[in-house]
């Protein structure tokens, strides 16, 4: 399912492949995320949008293997595309069980060991990661210059001074007023927004490709929301890197994406260009999700079309299509049977649902008429 | 587990039959995925209960405690002797075997019996010393009857023993005797009702004040919170050992046993109820400031009944695990008291009263079955420091 | 109970009238003696009427005292000064700042409030029947079999299931939790119901659920609500009129279609212009203003008008030595601020543009 590499189009940077992070308690097994797959494009940005139970965050978490037990990766390929000319700490090639293996352009992120050096050389140098509480990311017992510093020396040679004057030019670029007090000063002492410019400081210094970003923005105030997403924009323009942003909010994905991605109980649901699924979504789960907001300018004291039931308990996936005991369009007989195909509606265009694919209506001997497709 | 199919019509109809059409949503959903209902109601006690039971050290732990507490309760019956019956002909007697098949008359006979002993004068030191004589036999049978009654909890007469010679006035002794020839098995037994319910009123002492002045401390906070923290550290830095010793030896001695319990357990309550005092006070503290209790006061609930119906029943788990994580140390505060002679005097039986009988170099060396009481003081506080560490990650919130 | 709108048609007299209310906390340093070093006000001289039957919506950022006034309105805080006129049923008004305890305690039965936190609002050692019929069994209101009866009767009405009332709060989802603190809420038949943020912290979609039972809830029981609320698009659409509240006090008062069509106060322009609207086409479309990031320390709040720091129309000089009043810019429409006659501000959304059809879906 990747793109065609076209020198006009950008290359595909991270591909994920059937990711399925299970995680293994005493009362059974709960599958945070069961199947996901997509593909993030060289300097855009992705919102994975969905609700509580989704597996959004664990998703972001796993491709930078930060699960921890009971949960692990059972299954499926983190694809990361790495720079054709980088060197991870002198290495021209690595072991993989007993074998040399010729450095590749492309690693999967799910296959190496954990805490080896290649995944190490990843994390942060090639792919950052920005959290929700900008107050609990950061160490309340050093200062803001000393953890920048640490970060930026971990992925490049630099001396302590020049970490340093690096880490002041990012606290300015990043629009922190007084940069070189914040430098000395500690956490506690900055407030919300201030703390989530120095996670991004941080997340920036060793210029990643991918940034993730895990609801950086759910913890603040709108105001200064506001001008985190503005700030994240505006790097991403002048690096050239890409973005995967993770939230539920529908209002930071019109502002921020350039794609989505809507998952619900650890699979995606539906993938679109943000136009798209704004404008013409196509999985009943989004359809339903877009009536249920409300809309500012669309005057006070409307009723909210709502979702009927509740998401379920992880432990106890619906058969067949996760979504169906809550869905309209659901088919009797078809929909808590079948698991719903990952259909194709154009290019970087799926949805999962039987209502895209006539050929398994027809079998199950359904003559609606499928949901229209987009060119 | 499949649903019932859905009408795909504008009324969607809930799954759950029984329920009337609200228009709303219900908890339908749940209901039809199979979740066990029972974890729903499953109170507090009953998710904690289920957690420990997966514990393995806790339920030996758990196990062990009760039958020491059975066999507490029910001393009089357990024990082949009381413990005043001696027998000045076998002082010091070692522990004899117990024995089932008797092959030493060629055919083979069936029955519990212990062997005889005999006894002889060591010429050097002039002590006695028993042997076990094996050509003598002294049978023993379950549920025996003695001829000396005794009283059960000091109620009903009886003189059913669980285990006891055939002829009583004949020496059986499982575990040897003492200097005066009286069963160290029967007053282990008894030792057991003192020593392992002194801990228990010592700690209900110590849990009533510590939870009382913890609580109105951390709830009420303000002046009367610093006038109690102050006292709380005063007490807790007295020095414990020269406290108890001092507060011990001054205990009139011609105060009967039962008044010295009583005393010896004040004593020890006095200092155990600090620890509780500050944790209920942290925890109050940080109560306080949720958001139903905010909801408890606005519905119109008065501050005591907060404090007890809100806001002391979250609070069961930890003190469970924490009054029973104590006991060991009340136990363990009560042997020490009574083996340096400061506790509980003879003719009271408690393990430490038994250690004290064994002080000497001379018991050591030659009847070393005199510190037998240590190895129950032992097991006692393991298995009550087992059962309380399971208790208490069971009742932990935030572990994994 | 269910006269359908009758309250919200009389224009009588307000359910609660607050006049200048003031809420302050010392600021401590720390140190063996904590001796307090200044004032921190967060609600510094506020005056609202709550008009019986409407949903009156308070919104603002963090610090700008809306819960505190929430707090302070339900007598969970005594307020350090200022009035709190309660307009009872049998026509008397009384106010609350100066009530005993004793004495607010029957009155208190009639302002509820429904929480926020779905998980830290409700006690996990209690079950739903006792959590909702604790008001009831406190009050001496009711008992055995009665209080069951009615604890079943508004399960039903919230849309839980009477029998699942011997579960506990762990049992339910965030939703249904919500949903129970609004029986908890209700079960006294209330006449003020202040709701804290009452639905934030739930999903988006069990989001709509509650509101619209809100809005069901109160024409049955003919109730007014206080909402307070961050968030700009929930308000609107649930709010007959609005206030907006900064560092402790309120900027701008206004029905919800004229506050978000035309509002007066630079602060809720801002608010306006930075909540994201979930539509990519308005991405770059009207004025995107920007506040500072600096927000002022509320221990010391700026001189004059509390928001000139960061008002990108202040002048040198009135706005920084002149504290403006709130006053009437149009019928029905409050602002504190000396130019909102001049000032064009942008409203939350601009008109739509021309429909495409490229765009228009056939699916519905």
């Amino acid at each position: 399912m990747t793109v065609e590499q076209g020198s006009a189009e950008p290359g595909v940077l991270l591909e994920i492949k059937d990711l399925k992070t299970h995680f293994f308690l005493h009362e059974g097994v709960v599958r945070a995320v069961d199947g996901v797959r997509l593909s993030v494009l060289e300097g855009k940005t992705l919102c994975v949008v969905g609700e509580s139970g989704c597996g959004k965050s664990i998703m972001a978490r796993s491709i930078l293997r930060l699960i921890e037990k009971p949960g692990r990766i059972v299954e499926g390929e983190l694809l990361w595309s790495r720079k054709k000319d980088s060197g991870a700490a002198g290495e021209p090639s690595t072991e993989r069980s007993g074998q040399v293996v010729p450095r590749q352009d492309t690693v999967d992120l799910a296959s190496l060991e954990a805490g080896s050096e290649e995944l190490r050389s990843v994390r942060g140098a090639e792919i950052a990661m920005v959290f929700q509480e900008p107050m609990a990311s950061l160490s309340p017992m050093y200062t803001v210059g000393n953890q920048i510093s640490e970060a930026i020396r971990l992925h490049l040679p630099l001396s302590k001074e020049e970490a340093w004057q690096r880490g002041l030019e990012l606290l300015e670029h990043v629009g922190i007023p007084r940069a070189a007090r914040t430098m000395e000063s500690y956490p506690f002492q900055l407030s919300g927004g201030m703390c989530q410019r120095v996670m991004i400081a941080i997340a920036l210094s060793c210029r990643p490709r991918l940034l993730i970003a895990d609801e950086p923005t759910t913890a603040l105030d709108v105001t200064t929301q506001a001008r985190i997403i503005d700030l994240l924009r505006d790097l991403q323009a002048e690096t050239g890197m890409a973005m995967m942003f993770i939230t539920h909010d529908l209002g930071v994905v019109a502002e921020a994406a350039d794609e989505v991605v809507v998952m619900y109980l650890g699979t995606v649901v539906e993938q679109a260009s943000v136009d798209d699924l704004f404008h013409d979504p196509q999985h009943p789960y989004t359809k339903a999700l877009l009536r249920s907001i409300p809309k500012m300018g669309s005057g006070g004291r409307q009723t909210l079309a709502t979702i009927r039931g509740q998401v379920p308990h992880p432990q106890n996936r619906p058969s067949g299509c996760p979504f169906h005991p809550r869905c309209d369009f659901a088919i009797p007989g078809l929909c808590d049977t079948v698991e719903p195909p990952l259909v194709q509606l154009g290019p970087r265009r799926v949805s999962r649902c039987v209502l895209h694919d006539p050929a398994l209506l027809e079998s199950h001997g359904v003559t609606q008429s499928p949901v229209k497709e987009t060119a | 587990m499949t649903e019932q199919p859905r009408n795909v019509s504008a009324h969607p109809v809930s799954a759950s039959e029984t329920e009337p059409n609200l228009g709303t949503e219900s908890l339908a959903s749940t209901e039809a995925s199979g979740v066990d209902p029972q974890i729903y109601s499953a109170s507090q006690s009953a998710l904690v209960w289920r957690a420990f039971k997966k514990h393995k050290l806790a339920m030996v732990g758990a196990v062990i405690t009760i039958l020491f507490y059975l066999t507490a309760l029910f001393a009089e019956f357990l024990a082949p002797f009381k413990t005043d019956q001696f027998n000045e002909q076998y002082p010091y007697a070692p522990p004899q075997a117990i024995h089932f098949i008797d092959t030493s008359s060629g055919g083979v006979d069936l029955g519990l019996y212990v062997h005889g002993y005999v006894a002889e004068m060591d010429p050097k030191s002039l002590a006695m010393q028993y042997e076990v004589d094996e050509s003598v036999k002294i049978p023993v049978q379950l549920f025996n009857r003695s001829t000396e009654p005794y009283r059960m909890w000091g109620l009903f007469e009886g003189n059913l023993h669980l285990i006891g010679p055939v002829d009583d006035s004949q020496p059986m002794y499982l575990l040897g005797s003492d200097r005066n020839g009286r069963d160290l098995l029967s007053r282990i037994i008894y030792g057991t009702r003192v020593s392992m319910t002194i801990g228990l009123v010592g700690v209900l002492v110590a849990f009533v004040l510590g939870l009382t002045l913890g609580g109105i401390s951390g709830y009420v906070g303000g002046k009367v919170d610093t006038v109690i923290q102050r006292l709380v550290e005063f007490f807790m830095s007295i020095p414990t050992l020269p406290l108890w010793l001092g507060l011990a030896a001054a205990v009139p001695p011609d105060w009967g046993p039962l008044r010295r319990y009583f005393a010896i357990v004040s004593i020890l309550a006095m200092l155990g109820w600090t620890e509780l005092a500050r944790v209920t006070r942290g925890r109050f503290m940080s109560f306080r400031e949720e958001e139903f209790v905010t909801s408890a006061v606005l519905d119109g609930n008065r501050a005591p009944r907060v404090i007890f119906k809100h806001l002391l029943p979250l609070f069961t788990s930890h003190l469970i695990a924490s009054l029973t994580l104590s006991v060991p140390g009340m136990i363990l505060a009560e042997t020490a008291l009574s083996f340096l002679g400061l506790g509980l005097q003879p003719p009271v039986v408690s393990w430490g009263v038994l250690l004290q009988e064994s002080q000497n170099i001379r018991s050591v060396a030659t009847a070393p079955w005199l510190m037998l009481p240590g190895v129950a003081v032992v097991i006692a506080v393991l298995s009550l420091n087992f059962v309380g560490d399971g208790l208490r990650d069971a009742a932990d919130p935030y572990k994994q | 109970m269910s006269e359908g709108r009758t309250s919200r048609e009389t224009d009588a007299q307000p359910l609660l009238r607050v006049e200048d209310l003031a809420m302050r906390f010392p600021v401590r340093r720390k140190g063996l003696f904590a001796r307090r070093t200044g004032w921190v006000h967060a609600v510094n001289g506020v005056s609202i009427d709550v008009k019986p039957g409407e949903v009156l919506g308070l919104v603002g950022e963090s610090g700008c005292g809306k819960t505190t006034l929430g707090r302070t309105i339900v007598r969970s805080l005594k307020p350090s000064e200022g009035h709190l006129y309660y307009h009872q049923t049998n026509g008397e008004t009384t106010d609350l700042a100066t009530l005993s305890s004793a004495q607010l305690r029957p009155l208190q039965r009639q302002i509820r409030v429904i929480f926020q936190d779905p998980f830290s609002s409700l006690n996990p050692r209690m079950t739903i029947r006792q959590i909702v019929g604790d008001p009831l069994k406190a009050s001496g209101l009711a008992s055995g079999s009665e209080l069951e009866e009615r604890v079943a009767a508004m399960l039903r009405r919230v849309g839980l299931s009477p029998g699942h009332m011997s579960r506990y709060p762990h049992a339910f989802s965030g939703g249904e939790r919500q949903r129970v603190n609004i029986a908890r809420a209700l079960i006294m038949e209330p006449r003020l119901v202040i709701a804290d943020e009452a639905v934030s912290a739930l999903d988006v979609s069990v989001r709509a659920q509650v509101l619209n039972l809100l809005r069901d809830l109160q024409d049955e029981f003919d109730l007014t609500y206080l909402f307070i609320s961050h968030d700009m698009s929930v308000v609107e659409n649930i709010c007959d009129r609005v206030a907006v509240m900064y560092l402790g006090k309120i900027v701008e008062v206004a029905d919800t279609a004229s506050l978000y069509a035309d509002p007066q106060h630079p602060y809720t322009e801002a608010l306006l212009s930075a909540v994201p609207k979930p539509d990519p086409r308005l991405r770059n479309a009207g004025r995107r203003i920007r506040l500072s990031d600096d927000f002022p320390d509320p221990a010391n709040p700026p001189s004059g008008c509390f928001f000139h720091t960061r008002c990108r129309y202040s002048d040198q000089d009135s706005c920084v030595h002149q504290r403006p009043d709130l006053r009437r810019v149009e019928e029905g429409h409050l602002a504190a601020c000396h130019y909102s006659e001049k000032l064009d501000l942008a409203p939350a959304v601009e008109p739509e543009p021309e429909p495409d059809s490229h765009f228009r879906t056939v699916s519905s």
